[in-house]
């Protein structure tokens, strides 16, 4: 049985890569387990200046599913490299994926530029939920045309892949999708958080300090998949899928919706062993559901 | 740190809202007092973490307050459920620093990780006080147990319907010891570090993602950079707060 995919001209040797936020640099879970089994896993969201992030509280409990505020809490681009990825190289020897933040197009630039010098990066995934500072707090990814103007500007600097990732917070995702493709993207990843929030009934006023968070977790997972379904239909790159990923089963549906790999969120995070469970159950589940090559799956559902 | 299934061998009543739970099973990753679990529950998506009141390799003592649906339905369980625990989270306490004569001030549902700290520090010969928090007599827990250690205990209630009446600064603030650990609400942390006049650590919550160091959902400042609650901490040194 095959479950090796290959992900922008890399060959990985399963389809299942914890997603960025939840993975931290990777060797919180190298004491749970070898982290070497993943297929790949992004790392936090980096920017070029190291930041502190949101107030807390920043996490909530929902139904299904938790808000989260962090704010893209990370050392900066230079710790990440002459600390973090040092310190990865002991524990983790295949390439990673390096998630990108920024608040302005040569906040991008600049961190992936920084970031394309690295031999341990294999991707660059591009988080581009973030609100533009020139842009009225607009986030660079609800808008076609910015979207594309990121996507070109970071392509210049890197000779890595580089996977947009999308936030499902727009009206025409495939929209979104297509201009970055247009724009250079090698693959689309999607979908980051969708915007919630809680009130705590004793105080009477939003539990979380930032008063909004990301939802993520099972209760966004019809939505990513559909999402997923939507953008394969547009482009002809690959597809990461994620939202609410827990099972093989979960995998499997989003293979099927499109999507050439899939990234597991807030799963590490309730159960530390999450990927390592689910690369070990994708083999019986592929034989219960007659598939031989998981490669061949992708977009099936079309 | 350890993921593992643990059975419940107990689940009692001892005060108002509040249980007390043992549990059976591979505990080996607990090392230290002030450390904590996180606990998954049928039907909640997040873990919820409690701290550890006594321990040994292959047990664990847990005193919870019911405040919310996850400590409701704790309360709930019967001997022979079994509970999916990650053990053996956060630094806990440093108990080299105590000095012959450390304080131990324990407020509500944080008096719990106390009792193993004031186990091992009498252990070692320490004259040990403890001050236990409480709003009324219908809360209260631990005293005779804290007594059993050999520990100096003294009690108070902010309505003086048992123990001395009012808080514990009130109490602190007439002792002389060498070092203190503290655990607690908000409140009463802020008030003990006002009166304190030595070194010491305090035990804080957050509302914790992960409760092992990887979402960043716990984090706060120090003068020594940011900290994870869940993993730098629970403990921090009082030198190294920003209040
Ligand atoms: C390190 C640590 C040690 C703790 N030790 C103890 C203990 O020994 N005894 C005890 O009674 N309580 C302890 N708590 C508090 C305990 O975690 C909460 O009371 C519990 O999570 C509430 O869950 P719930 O479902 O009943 O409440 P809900 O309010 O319904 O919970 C909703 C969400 O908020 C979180 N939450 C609510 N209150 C708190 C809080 N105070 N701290 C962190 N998360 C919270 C829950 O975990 C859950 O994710 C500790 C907290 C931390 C962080
Ligand atoms: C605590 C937390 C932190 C996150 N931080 C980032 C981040 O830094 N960069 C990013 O691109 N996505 C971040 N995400 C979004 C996830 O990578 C993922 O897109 C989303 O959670 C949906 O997947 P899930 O439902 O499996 O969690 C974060 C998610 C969580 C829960
Ligand atoms: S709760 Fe996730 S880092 Fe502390």
């Amino acid at each position: 049985m095959v479950t090796s995919v290959e992900l922008c001209g890399i060959k990985i040797d399963n389809p299942v890569i914890p997603a960025s936020g939840t993975f931290g640099y990777g060797y919180e879970f190298a004491e749970f387990y070898d982290i070497n089994k993943l297929g790949t896993f992004s790392f936090k969201g980096t920017t070029r200046e190291p930041r502190f992030g949101n107030e807390t509280p920043r996490i909530a409990e929902c139904a299904s599913g938790m808000l989260n505020a962090v704010g893209l809490q990370n050392p900066g681009v230079e710790s990440v490299i002459n600390n973090e990825l040092p310190k990865l190289k002991n524990v983790f020897s295949k390439p990673v994926m390096a998630n990108v933040s920024g608040f302005s197009i040569e906040d991008y630039v600049y961190t992936c530029a920084r970031l394309d010098g690295q031999e341990q990066v294999g991707w660059i995934e591009v988080n581009i939920s973030c609100p533009n500072v020139h842009g009225a707090g607009m986030s660079f990814g609800t808008d076609a045309e910015s979207a594309a103007q990121v996507t070109r500007a970071v392509k210049e600097v890197t000779d890595k892949p580089v996977i947009i990732k999308l936030s499902p917070k727009v009206t025409n995702i495939a929209r979104i999708a297509s201009a970055c493709e247009d724009a250079g993207a090698d693959g689309i990843s999607l979908i980051n958080t969708l915007l919630g929030m809680k009130i705590d009934l004793k105080t009477r006023r939003p539990l979380l300090a930032n008063k909004t968070g990301g939802l993520s977790g099972p209760a966004v997972k019809p939505v990513a998949l559909r999402m997923v379904y939507q953008v394969f239909e547009a482009v002809s790159i690959p597809i990461v899928g994620m939202g609410g990923i827990a099972s093989a089963e979960d995998v499997i549906e989003f293979m099927l919706a499109g999507a050439t790999a899939v990234e597991v969120g807030a799963q590490n995070l309730i159960d530390p062993y999450a990927c390592p469970r689910i690369i070990d159950d994708l083999p019986q589940i592929m034989q219960k559901y007659g598939i031989d090559d998981l490669s061949e799956i992708i977009g099936g559902a079309h | 740190m350890n993921e593992t299934v643990l059975r419940v061998t107990s689940n009692k009543k001892i005060a108002l809202n509040t249980y007390l739970m043992k549990l059976d099973g591979d505990c080996s990753a607990v090392t230290v007092p002030g450390q904590f679990v996180n606990i998954s529950l049928s039907g909640f998506y997040l873990r919820r973490p409690i701290s550890v009141c006594d321990y040994t390799s292959d047990s664990v003592t847990l005193i919870y307050k019911v405040v919310g649906g996850g400590t409701a339905l704790m309360s709930e369980l019967q001997p022979g459920a079994k509970l999916n625990v990650l053990t053996g989270l956060g630094n806990g306490y440093d108990d080299t620093l105590s000095g012959g004569r450390p304080l131990l001030v324990g407020g509500g549902a944080g008096v719990p990780p106390l009792y193993s700290l004031a186990k091992k520090l009498t252990a070692q010969g320490k004259k040990v006080m403890i001050i236990l928090g409480f709003n009324t007599a219908d809360e209260v827990f631990g005293e005779e147990e804290f007594r059993e250690t050999g520990a100096e205990v003294f009690l108070t209630t902010v309505d003086g319907s048992a123990g001395t009446k009012g808080f514990v600064t009130d109490v602190m603030k007439e002792l002389d010891y060498t070092y203190f650990y503290t655990c607690g609400p908000m409140p009463m942390l802020r008030a003990v570090d006002g009166i304190a006049v030595t070194d010491g650590q305090f035990s804080f919550e957050e509302r914790m993602g992960c409760g092992f160091g990887a979402c960043m959902g716990c984090s706060c400042k120090t003068k020594y950079g940011y900290k994870r609650i869940c993993r730098d901490g629970p403990v921090l040194k009082r030198e190294e707060i920003v209040w």
